[in-house]
């Protein structure tokens, strides 16, 4: 009798068609300024921090069950924190982007220590709570301008950029920021992190039970996220040139329409983000400034996705035709061997 | 004595985020369902009443009734026709499915009604007071919303203890499938205690919009105000609720008094020193393990 | 006559996990059918397809109603009780709540809070207590009593000396025959062959979802009970 060689596959045909699918159109998005039009770059930077926030809040909610309506504290104070420090101190203000997610990540950790002691319904009114004390003491600064509007101006933070190399550079952050989140949510599925998540998401006792330390890798997922929608708060800002408080915190912006996209797109799956981004912006882009229809439309796609199918559009792909578009899910090839017979 | 008026004062507005977090305790205690839709719930209900009074002859309070009964309804028909789909396991559905409903209704009134602030003209009720000493008078109005919340709170609390409906509760909420061994459909149970949750945050968004103004995007502070009661109180304790709203409401009335304007920060900050020191609430049981 | 319950050809599960392939088994007024086999043979399952709580093809005949479409909930009115495994008293509830729950969705019948007590005595010091907080045995009389309270025509029994100690399982199937004389016909899910074997009219062994072997428990032999209760040929 032979020995069954046992081989861990990680590639799919799907994954490769998919990855390479992925590398070119974002090489292609990187030459955008050079094919593109002023507008187009303008319209893809949108898309490319809605995409980088998705991405951040579906591995929080899809991967890691911590489903948070909070997230707009992380970009306000991320906003705040680059006014600071590019306006006020004058450091470079992609440096600053760098420095405000790390910010709120160190900002995260304690966050953690009163939002965990929630589950499910009660977590996520819980991040909402923390969301409205990081606005109203923000807003209790006087030196923060206490809720007027505050200008990143080209005499401070922009001070050695010109106008053109400005566009492009943020253009180009808001390109790393997106193509990374996408990068880092396979590179945490991927690694011995994602299979402790899977094993939580799955069965926490159980996991707990494994060996597995249920808190703290929920935690490190909190953090990832926290600096990379951190990050992503700062360049929304630093492109729209301004910080106040109310649009800085604002739940519609930057939690509702993130949730939408994911939701609609599929919760709980790496191509989700992108597929509910494209529908985000062919909604908006069809509605042009209606924003309330935008809310409503998006809002009423999601609750439908949340009823009917819980892994939204990509999910009812799948039903149809399962692929993959991400090396990620591991597969056993057993080869019985020479002789080998069952 | 300001202080003993502030105090006053708080715990009478702590009746009203009591009755706020009715709903939101009972939903939770019953089917382990978070709405995050509802102080969303407790603005429509509020705009209701404006549109509908003329219907009912110009009466706000005619109205109330006629919103409340019909919100009830509604409450009845989304568990059944979205929510109940939503439970399981995995609460990711249920958060998802109101939250969203949440942004729509905001925006859904922001729509029809405009973004411009608007309140309920009770007339002289919003006025009268009973004047206790020249530094303190109890408003005659937050005086009758503390009554209804604990008349609410405690029938509440009775309907589940001593009815037959109300054991049927506790069973389905202890373990809905041997509830249906007992005849018990616990879809429809998990429906009347959803109409009796949007019932009284429809009766609740009445009253806050007799005492200041609402606007469509109200009702996300709302939720928060209603949350803190329940967590503060301790969860699945109708009296703890109660207790909780009132230490919420006494908390942001004695802070601004202190600091004007700091209410709802100190509110928030409150719940999380609770949260922080005693995550099973002020007034709530050890959670069984 | 026709058979009080009358199954065939069930195949039924949970989700994609099919436990029962074609099964058919039959029960008349009055007996004490025992159904037996390893663990995960479909037992429990089959109770559960009987009380509408799995999803399941093939035929439920019940005194001549096809319950197929009957949801669960509305099962009990037709006089249909189960005593599920582990018990699953209402930990929020008294003793007494418990109980009187039983009946809240039945028409009145023999079977009363008093004839629970004279039938199950250990319970009546109980009835104010909260019910998570007593013994095993105490729990299984409490939850035996609940489904007498809806006045079943038949009551089904899963798993219910497990765990307890043997005298007390005794003194539970001491209690039977005065159950079916009240007018109920029984059937018992058991692992423990030989209290089954005792208690039963007639016996279905249970092997990977199917019924391997059934008789009455003078007809079959224990080796041809190990054989179907473990599948050895």
């Amino acid at each position: 009798m032979s020995v069954p060689v046992v081989e861990v596959l990680r590639w799919s045909r799907s994954s490769r068609v998919g990855t390479r699918i992925y590398v070119v159109a974002a090489l292609a998005l990187a030459l955008l300024p050079l094919w593109g039009s002023a507008s187009a770059q303008l319209t893809m930077i949108e898309i490319l921090y809605y995409l980088s926030l998705a991405q951040m809040w579906n591995l929080l909610a899809g991967y890691a069950g911590l489903v948070s309506v909070g997230q707009q504290g992380l970009v306000g104070v991320s906003a705040y924190v680059l006014f600071v420090l590019a306006e006020r101190n004058g450091i470079d203000p992609f440096l600053s982007i760098v420095l405000s997610g790390l910010f709120v990540a160190g900002l995260s950790i304690p966050i953690a220590l009163f939002t965990f002691r929630l589950r499910g319904g009660y977590f996520a009114i819980g991040t909402w709570v923390i969301a409205e004390v990081l606005r109203l003491t923000t807003l209790r600064i006087d030196s923060l301008g206490a809720g007027n509007v505050q200008a990143l101006t080209v005499k401070h933070t922009f001070a050695g950029y010109g106008l053109q190399a400005r566009k492009d550079l943020i253009y180009y952050a808001a390109l790393v920021l997106a193509v990374g989140a996408t990068v880092i949510v396979v590179a945490v599925l991927r690694s011995r992190l994602g299979l402790a998540l899977q094993a939580v998401r799955d069965d926490e006792r159980g996991a707990r039970g494994l060996g597995v330390n249920a808190t703290r890798t929920k935690l490190v997922v909190w953090v990832i996220a926290a600096f990379w929608t951190g990050m992503t708060g700062a360049l929304i800002h630093l492109q729209s040139a301004t910080v106040t408080n109310k649009d800085a915190f604002d739940v519609l912006s930057w939690t509702a329409l993130v949730v939408f996209i994911v939701v609609i797109g599929g919760v709980g799956s790496t191509l989700g983000p992108l597929i509910g981004v494209a529908i985000y912006w062919f909604i908006t882009w069809r509605l042009e400034d209606a924003s309330t229809w935008r809310f409503i439309i998006l809002g009423a796609i999601a609750v439908l996705m949340a009823v009917v199918s819980r892994r939204g559009v990509d999910g009812l792909i799948q039903a149809r035709k399962p692929f993959e578009v991400f090396p990620i899910r591991r597969r056993l090839r057993i080869d019985p061997g020479v002789g080998g017979q069952r | 004595m300001v202080w003993v008026n502030a105090l006053i004062q708080g715990v009478l507005v702590g009746g009203l985020y009591a009755l706020f977090a009715t709903g939101l305790s009972l939903s939770f205690g019953v089917m382990r369902f978070v709405n995050l839709a509802h102080g969303d719930l407790a603005v429509l209900a509020a705009y209701l009443v404006l549109s509908w009074s003329g219907v009912v002859g110009g009466s706000y309070w005619l109205s109330m009734t006629l919103v409340v009964v019909v919100m009830a309804g509604i409450g009845y028909a989304s568990q059944r026709g979205i929510f109940n789909f939503t439970l399981g396991a995995d609460p990711l559905p249920g958060i998802l499915a109101s939250f969203g409903i949440g942004i729509v209704i905001q925006n859904a009134l922001q729509e029809h009604f405009t973004a411009t602030d608007k309140s309920i003209r009770l007339g002289s009720i919003l006025t009268r007071s009973i004047k206790v000493t020249d530094d303190v008078s109890i408003g005659w109005f937050p005086l009758v919303i503390l009554l209804v919340a604990v008349v609410v709170l405690s029938g509440l609390q009775l309907f589940l203890s001593f009815t037959k409906l109300g054991r049927e509760f506790r069973a389905t909420a202890d373990d809905p499938k041997t509830a249906q061994l007992m005849g018990i459909n616990d879809k429809h149970l998990y429906a009347v205690a959803m109409a009796i949750a949007f019932g009284a945050v429809a009766l609740a968004g009445f009253f806050q919009g007799g005492r200041t103004t609402f606007a469509p995007t109200s009702g996300g502070l709302l939720l928060l105000f209603a949350f803190e009661a329940v967590v503060i109180g301790g969860l699945g304790s109708l009296w703890g609720t109660l207790a909780g709203g009132i230490v919420l409401g006494v908390t942001q009335s004695l802070a601004n008094q202190q600091w004007i304007g700091s209410n709802s920060l100190a509110g928030h900050i409150v719940f999380l020193a609770v949260l922080a020191i005693r995550p099973s609430g002020l007034f709530g049981a050890r959670e069984r393990s | 006559m026709t058979h009080l319950l009358t199954i065939e050809n069930l195949n039924a599960g949970y989700g994609d996990f099919q436990a029962l392939f074609g099964l058919g088994i039959h029960v008349d007024r009055g007996e004490i059918v025992a159904i037996v086999g390893a663990n995960g043979a479909g037992k429990s399952t089959l109770l559960r397809a009987i009380v509408g709580q799995v999803t399941m093809t093939g035929s439920i005949v019940f005194d001549g109603e096809s319950l197929g479409s009957i949801p669960a909930h509305r099962r009990v009115g037709f006089g249909i009780s189960l005593v599920p495994e582990g018990r699953k008293l209402f930990a929020s509830l008294t003793v007494e709540e418990n109980l009187l729950i039983g009946g809240h969705r039945t028409a009145a019948g023999r079977w009363n809070i008093e004839a629970v007590l004279d039938l199950f005595p250990l319970i009546r010091p109980l009835l104010k207590r909260q019910s998570d907080k007593l013994s095993g045995g105490e729990q299984q009389a409490i939850a035996i009593g609940r489904a007498l309270m809806g006045n079943p025509r038949l009551l089904l029994l899963d798993e219910v000396s497990l765990g307890l100690a043997p005298v007390v399982v005794k003194g539970i199937y001491e209690a039977l025959p005065g159950i079916v004389a009240s007018g109920a016909t029984v059937i018992l899910v058991e692992q423990d062959i030989g209290v089954a074997l005792g208690a039963a009219d007639r016996v279905y062994c249970m092997l990977e979802g199917r019924v391997s072997l059934s008789g009455t428990p003078a007809e079959l032999s224990r080796e041809a009970i190990a054989a179907a209760y473990f599948g050895v040929a």
